[in-house]
């Protein structure tokens, strides 16, 4: 059951204000994931604390890098039900966890940061791992 | 660790995806809820025995750790006196 929206509605304007899109319903995760073209970050947002309350600024953080994703979209997990079931359609080979990241180039996943991944770190650590990730495949869309 | 904004005064581990080896020698991969009377109880647990996987421990989670679990059952508990040991799946290197 999904929580409160009023309770979660402080972690989606969370990823709003570090310039992600909310896709909310199929057709708008049909539409942001469905051109293949440039990089894609999809951040797979959840209510748990232990990771997502660590995620969340460490996105926020490797977004202030020079080189980030041409889109940063987000579903959120139990809330926004059929829509993150949609998004995890696009990247079938990963099991699902949440919160999570995918990053797309040309419309093949590049990198993926699991849950495990998430959890214990510190978001500056979290964060060191998606700028490497960036630099690596996002450095040259942006000098483009 | 920070941001425990919906688990206040649970045990250390909560949330945490770990490792549990019995001592019949499963390997389970889930979060760890608590740990209590009955046992340790985890949530979302993928399972690897190795008299039937034709894969071994190691290759079963290294494959867990690029792909995520494989859930194999949604709820778990793994009596205390089965459990050889607990170790938290991220900080894992193969």
């Amino acid at each position: 059951m999904p929580y409160d929206p009023r309770l979660v509605q402080p972690m989606r304007e969370e990823m709003v204000r570090m310039g992600a899109r909310e896709l909310t319903t199929v057709a708008e995760v049909d539409s942001a994931l469905g051109d293949p073209k440039g990089t894609t970050l999809v951040f797979v947002n959840s209510v748990c604390g232990c990771a997502a309350g660590n995620a969340r600024p460490a996105l926020a953080h490797a977004l202030k890098q020079v080189a980030k994703p041409d889109q940063v979209v987000t579903v959120f997990a139990g809330q926004d039900i059929e829509a993150t079931a949609r998004a995890r359609q696009f990247f079938a080979d990963y099991q699902p966890s949440s919160p999570s990241m995918a990053l797309f180039k040309d419309g093949e996943v590049v990198h993926f940061v699991h849950r495990h991944q998430i959890e214990g770190r510190a978001p500056q650590a979290v964060a060191a791992d998606l700028v490497a990730a960036f630099e690596r495949h996002c450095a040259k869309t942006q000098a483009a | 660790m920070t941001g425990h904004v919906f688990h206040p005064g649970h045990q250390e581990l909560h949330g945490v995806t770990v490792v549990l080896d019995t001592t019949g020698g499963l390997t389970h991969v889930g979060r760890f809820h608590e740990q209590n009377d009955r046992g340790v109880l985890l949530h979302d647990v993928g399972s690897h025995d190795p008299s039937t996987a034709g894969t071994s421990r190691e290759e079963f989670l290294r494959r867990t750790l690029k792909f995520g679990i494989r859930v194999d059952h949604r709820h778990l508990v793994v009596p205390g006196d089965e459990v050889a040991g607990i170790t938290p799946l991220g900080g894992m290197t193969l």
